[in-house]
C-alpha cells in the first residue's frame, strides 16, 4: 500500500484538534451561560422591570430590613466561629496523625453531601423539648430553638466545610519546612502561625471564608425547620423571599434576592481580583 | 565536657522502626563534622534530634557544655539550613535573614545593619528586595544559610544543604561554604550522602548506616583505613571480589592479589577494590588474577574496563587513558590490586548466611 492512500482523506489532525478545543470551549460557555449567568441576568430583570418602586417598597418594609440585619447577624456570628475553627481543624488534619483521622477528615464534609432540611431536623431533636441538650439549656433559661442561637448554630455546621476545603489542602501542599525553620530561628508556635503560617494560607483562606459567607447568606433549609420563621423575629432574608412569593409578592421577592447575589458575586470577584493583583506585585 | 557537640546513646523509632539506634560521637569546636551515610541511614533524623525538630526516645545532647536534650527548639537556636532551602515565599530576601532578628525583637537599626552585612558576605545585597521565587536555587540556599546565621547560633546545622542543587552549582558553594567557614568558624554539622563533599569540608566524619554509627574519623582514617565493609564500600570500592583465605592472601580464581594476613587461614573473604587501584599488566606475577577484557568505555580522561575473571566475576577498572591505551576488548590481561581492604565474607551482608565450607581450607593448602 503507497503511503498516500493510508492517510484520512477528510480532515489533518490540527483541524480536528481545533474542533474538539472548540467545542469543548462551547460547552463550558453553554454551561456557564445557561446555567450560571441566564437564570442570574433573569432575577435582575425580574427585580429591575417594576422600576425603582419596588426598591423603595422593600426598603421601606421593617420586615424586609429586619430580614437582611438578621441574615448579617447570623452570618457574621457563623463567620467569625467558621474561620477560627475552621482553620484550627485544617491544622489538625494536614499535620496530625490520630486514630480515626481518615472518618474525621469524610465526616467534614458531610455538611456538604446531607440535605440541610436534615441538618434543621437533627438541630430540632437535640434541642427541641426531649432533646438532649434542651434540658441543660432549659434549667438556665436559653432559648435555642425557633430562636437565633439555633439559627447561628446550623449555619456554622453548614458553611464550615468550605473554610477546611479551602484551607486544608493548601497546608498540606505547604508543609511544615517553614515553620520548622522560623522555630530554629527562635520563634514561638503563636508567632510561627501569624508570621508564616497564615500568610501562606491567607488567599486561600480569604476564598474559603467568602464561599462560606455566600452559603450562610443563602441558608435556607435547615434555617427553616430551626427558626419557626416568626417574621420581625427570626426571619432571614431567603426566609423573606419563600414568605414575599408564598403571599403574591413576587417584586419584593426578586428584589431581596438580586441584592442577596449581588453581595455573594461582589465578594468572590473582589477575592479574585485581590488575590491576582497580590500575585502580580510578588512575581512580576 | 568537650566546648562543641556531644551525642550519647541517641535512639529514634519511628512507628515499629528504629531509625537511630544507640548513636554516640563528639564533634569539635569551631570545625565542620560530617555526618555521612546512604539515604535511610538515620543521619537527618540524628540532625534534627539535635536541633530539637524531633524528640529522641532516649539519649543526651550537650552543646557547649550545656545539656539541650530536654530544650526546645526556641530555646536551642541552632542555625538549620533545609536541604530545600525552606525560605518564607512570602517575604523578601532581607526581611528573611532579618526574620530570626525580629522574633527576638531586636532593635530595626541593628536588624538592617545585620541583614546588610550577612547579604554582602554572602553576595546578595543586589538581590536584597527580592523574593524567593525570583532567585536560583544556589542563591536560595545562600539566603538561608544567612538567614540561619544572621542570630549569630553557636552550632550551624546543614541538612543535605546542596543535595537540591545541580553538579556545578554544588561544586562552587561547596568551596564557598568551605571558604565562609574559615572566616566564621562556627561550630558546623553537615549531613550528606556525598561522600567527596564530606571528604572535602569536614575536618572529622561520623560514617552511618542503618541508624548505626560504623565508623568516626578524619577524612583520610575513613577513606583510607575503613573498619567495615559498609564503609569501604561507600567510601568509593566499587568492586566487591569473593575468595578466601590461602597462605595469608587472599585467592580469587587464578592469583593471590592482596594480603590477607589479619584473616584465618581458609576464611571466604570478599576484596572491597577502587575501580583506580586495579594494574593492568600483560604479564604473570604479583599474584595478579587473569581477566578478559570484555569491554572498554572512553570517560574522557579515563576509561573504563570491564573484566571477566576465569571463576566469572566482574571487575571494573577506571583508569587514566594512557595507562590502558594498549587494551582492546577480547584481550588476556593479568588484575593486579594496587590497593585492596579484605573482610571476612562473614561480616559483610550477602554472605551472612555462608559458613566456612571444609574443603575451601584443603584447596587453599
Amino acid at each position: 500500500m503507497s503511503t498516500t492512500a493510508g492517510r484520512t482523506p477528510r480532515l489533518s489532525a490540527g483541524t480536528r484538534r481545533r474542533l474538539v478545543h472548540g467545542g469543548l470551549i462551547a460547552a463550558t460557555f453553554g454551561y456557564v451561560g445557561a446555567l450560571v449567568v441566564a437564570p442570574l441576568i433573569g432575577i435582575a430583570v425580574a427585580a429591575l422591570k417594576p422600576g425603582l418602586s419596588a426598591w423603595r417598597t422593600v426598603f421601606a418594609d421593617p420586615y424586609a430590613r429586619h430580614a437582611y440585619l438578621l441574615t448579617g447577624y447570623i452570618t457574621v456570628q457563623a463567620l467569625l466561629v467558621t474561620t477560627v475553627l475552621g482553620v484550627v481543624v485544617s491544622l489538625v488534619l494536614s499535620r496530625d496523625r490520630f486514630p480515626g483521622k481518615a472518618v474525621v477528615s469524610a465526616l467534614v464534609d458531610l455538611p456538604l453531601a446531607v440535605s440541610p432540611v436534615v441538618v434543621g431536623l437533627a438541630a430540632v431533636l437535640l434541642f427541641g423539648l426531649g432533646g438532649w441538650f434542651e434540658p441543660w439549656f432549659a434549667a438556665r433559661n436559653i432559648q435555642i430553638l425557633f430562636a437565633v442561637p439555633s439559627m447561628v448554630l446550623v449555619t456554622i455546621f453548614i458553611s464550615i466545610p468550605f473554610v477546611i476545603r479551602e484551607v486544608a489542602p493548601l497546608l498540606q501542599e505547604l508543609g511544615t519546612e517553614e515553620e520548622q525553620a522560623a522555630r530554629t530561628l527562635g520563634a514561638s508556635q503563636l508567632q510561627t502561625f501569624f508570621r508564616i503560617t497564615l500568610p501562606n494560607i491567607r488567599w486561600g483562606l480569604l476564598y474559603g471564608i467568602a464561599l462560606s459567607t455566600a452559603r450562610a447568606i443563602g441558608e435556607v433549609g435547615a434555617v427553616l425547620i430551626v427558626s419557626g420563621t416568626i417574621a420581625g423575629q427570626t426571619e432571614t432574608s431567603t426566609l423573606y423571599i419563600l414568605r414575599a412569593f408564598d403571599e403574591g409578592q413576587d417584586n419584593s421577592g426578586y428584589v431581596v434576592a438580586l441584592t442577596l447575589a449581588m453581595v455573594s458575586i461582589v465578594m468572590l470577584f473582589g477575592i479574585e481580583f485581590f488575590r491576582r493583583r497580590q500575585e502580580k506585585g510578588h512575581s512580576a | 565536657m568537650s566546648e562543641g557537640i556531644v551525642v550519647q546513646g541517641l535512639w529514634k523509632r519511628f512507628g515499629s522502626f528504629d531509625a537511630v539506634k544507640d548513636v554516640g560521637f563528639e564533634a569539635e569546636d569551631g570545625k565542620i563534622t560530617a555526618l555521612l551515610g546512604p539515604s535511610g541511614s538515620g543521619k537527618s533524623t540524628v540532625l534534627r534530634m539535635i536541633a530539637g525538630l524531633e524528640r529522641p526516645d532516649a539519649g543526651r545532647i550537650w552543646v557547649g557544655g550545656e545539656e539541650q536534650t530536654g530544650k526546645s527548639v526556641q530555646e536551642r537556636r541552632f542555625g538549620f539550613v533545609f536541604q530545600h532551602y525552606a525560605l518564607f515565599r512570602h517575604m523578601t530576601v532581607s526581611r528573611n535573614v532579618a526574620f530570626g532578628l525580629s522574633v527576638r525583637k531586636e532593635p530595626k537599626a541593628a536588624q538592617r545593619s545585620r541583614v546588610n552585612e550577612l547579604l554582602e558576605l554572602v553576595g546578595l545585597a543586589p538581590f536584597a528586595s527580592r523574593y524567593p521565587d525570583q532567585l536560583s536555587g544556589g542563591q536560595r540556599q545562600r539566603v538561608a544559610l544567612a538567614r540561619a546565621l544572621a542570630p549569630q547560633p553557636r552550632l550551624l546545622l546543614l541538612d543535605e544543604p546542596f543535595g537540591a542543587l545541580d553538579a556545578r552549582v554544588r561544586q562552587e558553594l561547596r568551596r564557598w561554604l568551605d571558604d565562609l567557614h574559615r572566616e566564621l568558624g562556627v561550630t558546623s554539622l553537615l549531613v550528606t550522602h556525598d561522600q567527596d563533599e564530606a571528604l572535602e569540608l569536614a575536618n572529622e566524619v561520623v560514617v552511618m548506616h542503618q541508624g548505626r554509627v560504623e565508623q568516626i574519623g578524619t577524612a583520610d582514617e575513613i577513606y583510607n583505613q575503613p573498619v567495615t565493609p559498609f564503609v569501604a564500600g561507600f567510601v568509593g570500592a566499587a568492586n566487591i571480589i569473593n575468595g578466601y583465605v590461602s597462605a595469608g592472601r587472599i585467592r580469587v580464581a587464578d592469583g593471590v592479589p592482596a594480603d590477607a594476613g589479619h584473616l584465618p587461614e581458609g576464611e571466604k573473604a570478599q576484596a572491597y577494590v577502587r575501580s583506580h587501584d586495579i594494574r593492568l599488566t600483560t604479564a604473570v606475577g604479583n599474584g595478579a588474577v587473569s581477566a578478559d577484557v570484555e569491554r572498554v568505555t572512553n570517560m574522557g580522561w579515563t576509561s573504563k574496563i570491564h573484566l571477566r575473571l576465569p571463576d566469572g566475576q566482574v571487575l571494573i577498572a577506571q583508569l587514566p587513558n594512557e595507562e590502558v591505551d594498549w587494551i582492546r576488548p577480547g584481550a588476556r590481561v593479568y588484575a593486579g590490586l594496587r590497593d585492596a581492604k579484605i573482610f571476612s565474607a562473614d561480616s559483610t551482608e550477602d554472605a551472612a548466611t555462608d559458613s566456612r565450607p571444609a574443603e575451601v581450607s584443603e584447596a587453599a593448602g
